[in-house]
């Protein structure tokens, strides 16, 4: 087992002088850095695995109901059946954002990571961008299949463009969102357990709130959960909203880009002032 | 080089290290050693930049670790065995650190072979061993070839041929001229590693001196006799100018007095002698009562054992 050190000759007292040149490391270092790392764990295969399988599995379902159900070709657009794909698929991209901090912290990489790079932001940032980017290629990809997957099934018209690129880039913006401010939860919760519950009560817990608000005086604060809560905000974007109020056409993704912002910012300061 | 500065850090009422300073010099080991608890692991967290001090201040080669560009090159860490990812492979947790700090990749398959985990390279790191574990932040460490390092208890946990793997490691890489700070809580490990030693007992510095000084001055040399004639052989010791003390169950003992000089004593006054030896107190005795009053955590044994080490254990 043991390699002896290979011998270089002693030095003369003083400073050691390494082969290996020093430059300045920047963002692109340690974004290729935290590509190895979210490459490299089986958690990455599994949690988008099952998204990608979740996408398929309930939107060519949905779809081969559609046809079924009606021999006329259905009125709304058909895109609107990758709905729940995506919301239950993004149950996995949330867990996926939070493990890519939280499991730094579970496993004391963090202090690894930190020596290799002192910087708390670049870090952050570098984690943050490669998920998002990883997050919102395969969302946006694999929508965009099962969306033509789904129209040839359905037999229905052509969707407009607007439609597509909101059933596609808009929901695969949505969800890579979503995992970012899962990420930020991630690093000020610093526990995976405890970030992913807590995000899954963000997504769960406004709707089934409101199913229980049946008081008259109640009624406003009902009525802007069911609006703004998660799920419902992600039906806008496939034209389905849950009430006609609320937010409509692409304002879902400047909420949900507006909570993922301060929420990594939250996390930055933090990360910036606690002991690892 | 590196230069702590009346480094302090507080944990709520707690001083965890108080108004530490000291200069770690290239080229040399540097044992930095304290019982359980003295705050060994939280400077040298506070010398990564890990956590931020009360007051004072770390400079690493004059610089604050945050400047440093690509900290690996200057400085290699070894804090505790099982900062990796356990789900990566061993080659994709140095790999990632590698990316970091833009040293080649290459480099990697090097530090492996180094610390003599090549064969093991693609597994995951979960199954490893804790002196394999060792080895993996022995090979971290060495990533960036970097001039200083720096050792947390490094023989923790190893079998005695790691023990000596390290050891001689260490003297190696110090031979190259780097700068070595490496923390233990035994006193008999450092002293055959370290060429300077610093002491610290609660958060205070205790002792920072060359190991030859350590050893010069802590170490007592004394003749130990046992004599059923003691009262004679008392008023013989003193008129010869030396001072007996009386060391329980019937013994004495005399410091700085030679066996030949007792023994030609007794036979010249005719006393018998029971015993007659030669003693040296170990390093490690006067590392034990240089911290006596500093153990955080003494175990509770039989009374008149002094101060006991209490069974390490560290948690995260």
């Amino acid at each position: 087992m043991t390699t002896p050190y290979p011998q270089q000759g002693p030095h003369p007292q003083g400073a050691y002088d390494s082969p290996i040149p020093v430059r300045a490391a920047h963002l692109g270092d340690a974004l290729a850095s935290e590509w190895t790392k979210i490459r490299s764990v089986r958690s990455t295969l599994w949690t988008l695995g099952v998204m990608i399988v979740l996408m398929f599995g309930i939107g060519l379902l949905s779809a081969v109901a559609v046809s079924a159900a009606s021999p006329e070709p259905p009125e709304e657009s058909v895109l609107s059946l990758g709905f729940f794909g995506v919301l239950l698929g993004s149950i996995c991209v949330i867990t996926l954002g939070v493990m890519t901090v939280a499991s730094e912290y579970g496993t004391g990489m963090i202090r690894t990571t930190l020596t290799a790079c002192p910087s708390r932001a670049r870090v952050l940032t570098a984690k943050a961008l490669v998920f998002f980017l990883l997050v919102f290629v395969i969302t946006t990809v694999t929508a965009a299949i099962v969306g033509a997957l789904q129209t040839a099934i359905a037999d229905a018209g052509v969707s407009s463009g607007e439609d597509w690129f909101r059933a596609t880039v808009g929901a695969g913006l949505f969800v890579a969102l979503l995992g970012l401010l899962s990420l930020g939860v991630g690093a000020l919760i610093r526990h995976s357990a405890g970030a992913i519950t807590i995000m899954i009560g963000v997504v769960l817990l406004p709707l089934v709130l409101a199913l229980f608000m049946f008081s008259e005086s109640l009624r406003e604060v009902q009525e802007f959960l069911l609006e703004y809560s998660i799920p419902s905000q992600l039906g806008v974007l496939y034209d389905t909203p849950v009430t006609g109020q609320g937010p409509s056409g692409w304002e879902p993704l400047w909420i949900m880009a507006g909570l993922a912002g301060a929420a990594l910012a939250a996390a930055y300061l933090a990360l910036d002032r606690r002991d690892v | 080089m590196i230069e702590l500065e009346g480094l302090t850090k507080r944990f709520g009422s707690k001083v965890a290290v108080d108004d530490l300073s000291f200069t770690v010099r290239p080229g040399v080991v540097t044992g930095f050693l304290g019982p359980n608890g003295a705050g060994k692991s939280t400077t040298m967290r506070m010398m990564l930049d890990l956590d931020n001090p009360t007051s004072g201040s770390v400079r690493i080669d004059g610089k604050h670790y945050r400047e440093l560009q690509e900290p690996l090159k200057y400085i290699g860490a070894l804090l505790d065995a099982k900062a990796m990812h356990g789900g990566r492979t061993a080659y994709h947790n140095l790999l990632c650190l590698a990316q970091a700090n833009r040293i080649p990749a290459s480099r990697v398959a090097e530090v492996l072979d180094t610390v003599g985990l090549t064969a093991v390279a693609k597994k995951k790191t979960k199954g490893f061993s804790l002196g394999m574990g060792q080895r993996l932040g022995i090979a971290s460490a060495l990533l960036g070839d970097p001039e200083i390092l720096m050792f947390d208890e490094p023989v923790n946990g190893l079998d005695p041929e790691g023990i000596h793997w390290i050891r001689n490691l260490m003297k190696q890489l110090a031979a190259e001229g780097r700068t070595i700070f490496v923390s233990s809580h035994l006193m008999s490990e450092m002293a055959l590693t370290a060429d300077h030693l610093i002491v610290i007992g609660q958060g205070r510095l205790l002792a920072d001196t060359s190991m030859a000084d350590f050893i010069h001055q802590n170490s007592r040399s004394y003749v130990r006799l046992r004599s059923p004639q003691q009262e004679r052989l008392r008023d013989v010791l003193h008129q010869s100018g030396l001072t007996p003390v009386e060391a329980g169950n019937g013994t004495l003992e005399i410091d700085g007095a030679t066996t030949e000089q007792v023994g030609e004593l007794a036979a010249e006054h005719r006393i018998v002698l029971h015993e007659l030896s030669s003693q040296r107190a170990s390093l490690e005795e006067a590392f034990m009562q240089m911290t006596a009053s500093a153990v955080e955590y003494h175990a509770h044994s039989a009374p008149g054992h002094g101060p006991q080490w209490a069974p390490r254990d560290k948690g995260a």
